[in-house]
């Protein structure tokens, strides 16, 4: 039987990989190539961060996004802007009504502020943005405001927001285009004390497809 | 013969520009009649100009939109270790509200109070949508370079925190102030743009040593096809750091971890 996860992807695939729970996960996207996460168990929030290839001072910019398209919410069609003002990537397809880019990264240090000090030793996406960046030369100057697929903040009439019960499912999807080489990181959201993972974390899909077909980067 | 033909020419030149004085600029040494305490800085801010400047823990910062079209972009550092910085996501998400007003915290992303809003007469603020940039002011404007006519709040900002040793990597996501931003039930985002009446002030107070970097370009959602901003001033005076009784800091328990966060952080 055919891979549902695998359907209506542009190209061979030239990716293809587990995140486990709660584990960063960083990988070059061609510029052309469809990164499709796969939320597998569902509302598994999947905390991600884009920098342009040749220069990661260039990297996914929330606010920049948010302005040029005049919504907080991230849809199909969404072009994802550098804080330097170019496309990075383009949401092409997805399953999920809308994604997050308000809400930020979980971080030890916010946790405390959020549930108390008690959760200070609980892992968190910062950790996973830096344990991956670190690695490659990057630091805590790249840590910006990310995007959070398949959670779900609501922002109400007075302000208040806050994340709420997802509206993924499992087996649900999102598909990212590459406008230019862009180095993905992401952290599969570890967090357990709010429902941004349904209070479980669960391990997501990557699959990277190439239309052009020039194989694995 | 011309005024500046040698040194000593060229010398009495300069020296009788000595005692202008323009809109913008700094009060040196820093002085306002209309402040309650020491003050430490009084500068205002050109339109599309930007200011860059280092601030004790207690220290008050009033900005004043003079005219009413100012867009007060800012920046926040701890001055100490400027890799800890305003994080405008854990702002919005830790305080369950992404309103700006008298009483809310600009949280760094070390889970510590920067700022408290002591006052706020404006109540057009927006933590949505960020500084304007170089391609989108040569979009809307036709050009958006430093040197040029109609420079945009990233770059502003990129000069402001080069005079402290930082970066580009280190402009990071920003709150406007004078200039707001609302939130549709769809997600849409509904700009507060004015021009509103002179004289709206915010009083900030900050709760750790800072550098605080302010650019004051036009609103990234300005729907005006010109180039639209007027002067912003900065006063700030003497102040003792928050005391544990004080109204912000007792509001809500995120609030109280904060400020409790910010004062472990200067035990020593």
């Amino acid at each position: 039987m055919a891979d549902p996860h695998l359907s209506g992807l542009p190209g061979p695939i030239v990716h293809d990989e587990i995140v486990p729970a709660r584990a960063p996960w960083l990988h070059r996207v061609r510029k052309g190539q469809t990164l499709r996460i796969v939320d597998l168990e569902g509302n598994q929030a999947v905390d991600f961060l884009a920098y342009a290839a040749g220069d990661d001072a260039e990297r996914y910019s929330a606010q920049d996004t948010i302005a040029a398209q005049g919504n907080v919410f991230l849809r199909t069609g969404a072009v994802l802007l550098s804080n330097e003002g170019r496309p990075m990537m383009t949401i092409t397809a997805t399953n999920v009504a809308y994604h997050d880019t308000i809400g930020g990264a979980c971080s030890c240090e916010s946790n405390t502020l959020r549930y108390g000090h008690h959760t200070k030793s609980q892992h968190a996406c910062v950790d996973n943005f830096l344990d991956a960046n670190v690695r490659v030369g990057r630091g805590k100057r790249d840590m910006v405001s990310n995007i959070n697929f398949f959670m779900n903040v609501p922002v109400e009439g007075d302000g208040a927001l806050g994340i709420v019960d997802g509206i993924s499912a499992p087996g649900l999807m999102v598909d990212v285009r590459a406008e230019m080489d862009v180095d993905v990181v992401v952290s599969n959201c570890p967090q357990i004390n709010n429902p941004c993972n349904g209070f479980n974390p669960t391990p997501v899909r990557m699959i990277v497809s190439d239309p052009a077909g020039m194989g694995a980067a | 013969m011309s005024q500046t033909a040698n040194p000593y020419a060229a010398r009495d030149h300069a020296r009788a520009m000595a005692g202008t004085v323009v809109e913008a600029m700094p009060i040196v040494p820093a002085a306002a009649d209309d402040a309650p305490a020491s003050v430490v800085w009084e500068e205002t801010v050109a339109p599309g100009g930007y200011a860059s400047r280092r601030l004790a823990r207690g220290t008050r910062l009033r900005l004043v939109d003079l005219h009413g079209d100012a867009c007060a972009s800012v920046l926040l550092f701890n001055a100490e270790n400027p890799l800890e910085r305003l994080n405008v996501a854990d702002t919005v998400k830790v305080q369950w509200n992404g309103y700006l007003g008298a009483g809310k915290l600009l949280l760094s992303d070390m889970g510590r109070v920067l700022m408290s809003i002591l006052e706020d007469g404006a109540g057009t603020h927006d933590t949505f949508c960020g500084a304007s940039n170089e391609a989108a002011n040569a979009r809307k404007y036709g050009d958006g370079k430093n040197y040029g006519a109609h420079p945009n709040a990233r770059d502003r900002f990129m000069l402001g925190v080069a005079k402290h040793g930082l970066g580009r990597k280190d402009v990071h996501p920003c709150v406007n102030l004078f200039k707001g931003v609302r939130v549709a039930e769809d997600g849409a985002t509904l700009p507060q743009i004015g021009p509103f009446a002179p004289g709206r002030a915010v009083i900030l107070r900050a709760e750790m040593d800072l550098i605080v970097v302010l650019a004051n370009c036009p609103h990234v959602l300005d729907p005006r096809p010109e180039w639209s901003v007027t002067a912003l001033r900065a006063t700030a005076w003497k102040g003792a750091p928050t005391p544990p009784d004080d109204p912000i800091r007792t509001a809500s328990p995120e609030a109280t971890r904060a400020f409790l966060n910010t004062e472990d952080y200067y035990a020593r």
